[in-house]
């Protein structure tokens, strides 16, 4: 069996104080094994975007432990916990996060230029990440004057290109007709297959939590129940 | 993320509302502009005045002349048949002057070496062969001084023959068509006895002298065979009291005089009643008025980089909003705090570096400007001024320093960029 990847034990996270005390995520126990696709579905406002965030080291427990590769993240500093996701997190958000003045090419190799990658090995990944996701000829263009589809092959693509252990995509297919969505959601499982990356999904969309190994449902911040 | 991607990333960032950064780059520039400007004045006119206090022999030698008692508030003065000043009445007509007494009593002015008497002759014109008639006034040239000089060599004060060291406004009116071919020929001085009879005195030129802040402008410097027969011919007639009678004395000192020393010197001089003036005390005047204006302006440029500072820290935490979320995107990338912090920063210092480099160019342009239009106006009498100066170092310490203020407003919005929470940025619409 493989070994799990991430993990949570009693995971806590609280937003406010006394009066305003708000319970976003209660008693979260998780184990994800690399290689596995895990959904994370669930009523908006149920706590799933802060479950990921949290998966990804993005923000801080309440109480409760996040293990990534066996070890505590309470115990990482930040310089490592930057560097993990540098090195070994993708990530793909509905809303794209691309920078609309920026080329193509240039929004796809950020990860690598946060790296201290030299701009020639920057490029050469860069365009076979664009190759993988078909937009090569697109390099050049402004991010800004894809299409929507186009526009998260490219957040794909930069996700991909640090060759990462984990993709985390938030509604990676929110903003997309199901056509578009679809060939998304194909690239995602061809991932998961040919390269073995794990994937955490965020998503409302019935069929693509369908597709994943285990689906699990947040509901007032506690898991309701985990199909597989 | 690397040095060189941060400066492009800083660079391109800068570029993207480029009206806003145009305006910041303004205001930078209007304070390096002005403060460049202003040092490169200052340090023209101080390495100008420096070049001549080296050249007169700097402390070494004091002018005196009699002190002026302006003061009539307390009634008429007691008559001094030894003090031959009437000062009042002198003051008023310019003819305030030093006898062989007063050498004399200068003499014993503990500390000083030598007392010299400079002696004026007014001739009627000089002339070079049968050429131009120029007018012309002489001094006796006193050894120990020094001159900037153009071509040739001092008078010699115990040559046999009468010599002179001509200015180098007087070289072509009289002829000579380079400084080079006047040094050896000879010129004629016309003078008048006290009679009305004119009479030709024949001078060889030693050398010629640059024009300077304290030579008198047409004032050529004679050595004592050509003085004493210009004088001899100016006073002859008068009286002996009249005739011996010196506008003012240059007084050597005493090697390695310190400043308290001579402090002391001057004081006691004052008491005897006579001025005694340096020439770094002659230039200070000119000094003061240069480094009181310096002082003026570069307040106001300091007060351009102040209000610029906060051109900086707006245009920053306008450029941090803006970015809000791509910030986000690359610290949930992995970006450090520090290098975000740094990639601000370095955009700030940009700010700074363009607005404080083209305010330096363009000072260092109008300054050639200045020095072009004054050295062909009214600094044209004296060559070897260059009215603006601008020493590298000076340049660029003036573009470190704004750099620095730059860098330092640029920290507030830096630090906020850098604290930036991921989440927030990711959740932001
Ligand atoms: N910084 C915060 N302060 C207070 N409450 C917060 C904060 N961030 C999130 N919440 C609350 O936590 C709850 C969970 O939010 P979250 O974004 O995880 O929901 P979600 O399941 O992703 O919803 P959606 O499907 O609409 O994206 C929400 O009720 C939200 O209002
Ligand atoms: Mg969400």
């Amino acid at each position: 069996m493989a070994k799990a990847i991430i993990g949570t034990e009693h995971l806590n996270k609280t937003y406010g104080k006394k009066d305003s005390l708000f319970i976003a995520l209660k008693d979260i126990n998780l184990d994800i094994k690399q290689g596995e696709s895990i959904a994370i579905i669930g009523k908006s406002g149920s706590g799933k975007s802060t479950l990921m965030h949290l998966l990804a080291l993005l923000d801080s427990p309440t109480s409760g432990e996040i293990t990534v590769n066996g070890e505590s993240s309470s115990r990482l500093s930040r310089r490592q916990k930057d560097k993990l996701r540098n090195k070994q997190f993708g990530f793909v958000f509905q809303q794209f996060f691309l920078n609309a003045n920026n080329s193509v090419l240039d929004n796809v190799i950020l990860p690598l230029k946060i790296a201290g990658k030299s701009r020639r090995e920057r490029n050469r990944l860069g365009m076979k990440a664009l190759e993988d996701v078909e937009l090569a000829d697109k390099a050049n263009n402004k991010a800004n004057d894809l299409s929507g589809g186009q526009k998260q092959r490219v957040v794909i693509a930069r996700a991909l290109i640090n060759d990462p252990n984990i993709i985390f995509a938030d509604e990676p297919t929110g903003n997309l007709d199901s056509v578009t969505g679809q060939k998304i959601e194909e690239m995602l499982f061809s991932l998961n297959k040919t390269k073995n990356i794990t994937l955490i999904i965020v998503t409302h969309d019935a069929d693509l939590a369908a597709r994943c190994d285990r689906q699990i449902r947040i509901k007032d911040g506690q898991i309701e129940q985990e199909t597989k | 993320m690397k040095f060189l991607d941060i400066l492009g990333s800083a660079s391109s960032n800068m570029l993207r509302s480029k009206v806003r950064t145009i305006l910041t780059i303004t205001a930078i520039f209007i304070g390096a502009f002005t403060i460049t400007l202003t040092v490169g004045i200052s340090s023209g006119v101080s390495s100008y005045i420096d070049k001549q206090l080296g050249n007169i022999g700097a402390e070494n030698v004091l002018l005196i002349r009699p002190k002026v008692d302006l003061d009539t508030g307390s009634g008429p003065k007691k008559y001094d048949p030894e003090h031959t000043v009437n000062s009042a009445a002198q003051a008023r007509s310019g003819n305030v002057t030093l006898t062989s007494k007063d050498i004399e009593k200068i003499k014993t002015q503990d500390g000083i070496k030598d007392v010299q008497p400079i002696i004026a002759a007014v001739p009627d014109y000089i002339q070079n062969g049968s050429g131009d008639k120029y007018q012309i006034s002489t001094q006796s040239f006193i050894d120990g001084s020094r001159f900037d000089l153009a071509s040739g060599k001092l008078p010699d004060n115990s040559a046999i023959q009468p010599e002179v060291l001509l200015p180098v406004s007087f070289v072509s009116p009289l002829g000579f068509s380079s400084n080079e071919s006047a040094v050896g020929q000879t010129v004629t001085f016309a003078i008048k006895t006290s009679l009305g009879k004119q009479e030709m005195v024949s001078a060889k030129i030693s050398g010629v002298q640059q024009q300077s802040l304290l030579s008198d402008a047409g004032g050529a410097s004679a050595n004592k065979k050509l003085i004493s027969e210009l004088t001899a011919i100016q006073t002859r007639g008068l009286p002996a009291d009249t005739a011996n009678k010196y506008p003012a004395a240059s007084a050597q000192l005493a090697s390695g005089i310190s400043d308290s020393q001579l402090q002391m010197i001057k004081d006691g001089l004052k008491s005897k009643g006579y001025q005694a003036l340096t020439v770094a005390d002659q230039i200070g005047i000119i000094k003061q008025v240069i480094d009181a204006i310096t002082y003026v302006l570069i307040f106001f440029g300091a007060i351009a980089l102040l209000a610029a500072s906060f051109g900086i820290i707006n245009t920053l935490y306008m450029s941090v909003q803006e970015r809000t979320k791509e910030i986000g995107l690359m610290k949930a990338m992995g970006m450090s705090r520090s290098k975000v912090f740094l990639l601000f920063s370095v955009e700030a210092i940009l700010l700074g570096f363009w607005g404080s480099g083209i305010g330096a160019l363009a000072a260092i342009g109008a300054g050639q400007l200045v020095n072009k239009i004054a050295s062909a106006g009214f600094l044209k009498d004296l060559p070897g001024f260059s009215l603006t100066e601008f020493p590298i170092l000076s340049i660029a310490s003036i573009m470190l320093l704004i750099m620095t203020i730059a860098f330092l407003a640029g920290t507030l919005p830096a630090r906020r960029a850098a604290k930036q929470d991921p989440i927030d940025a990711l959740r932001y619409e």
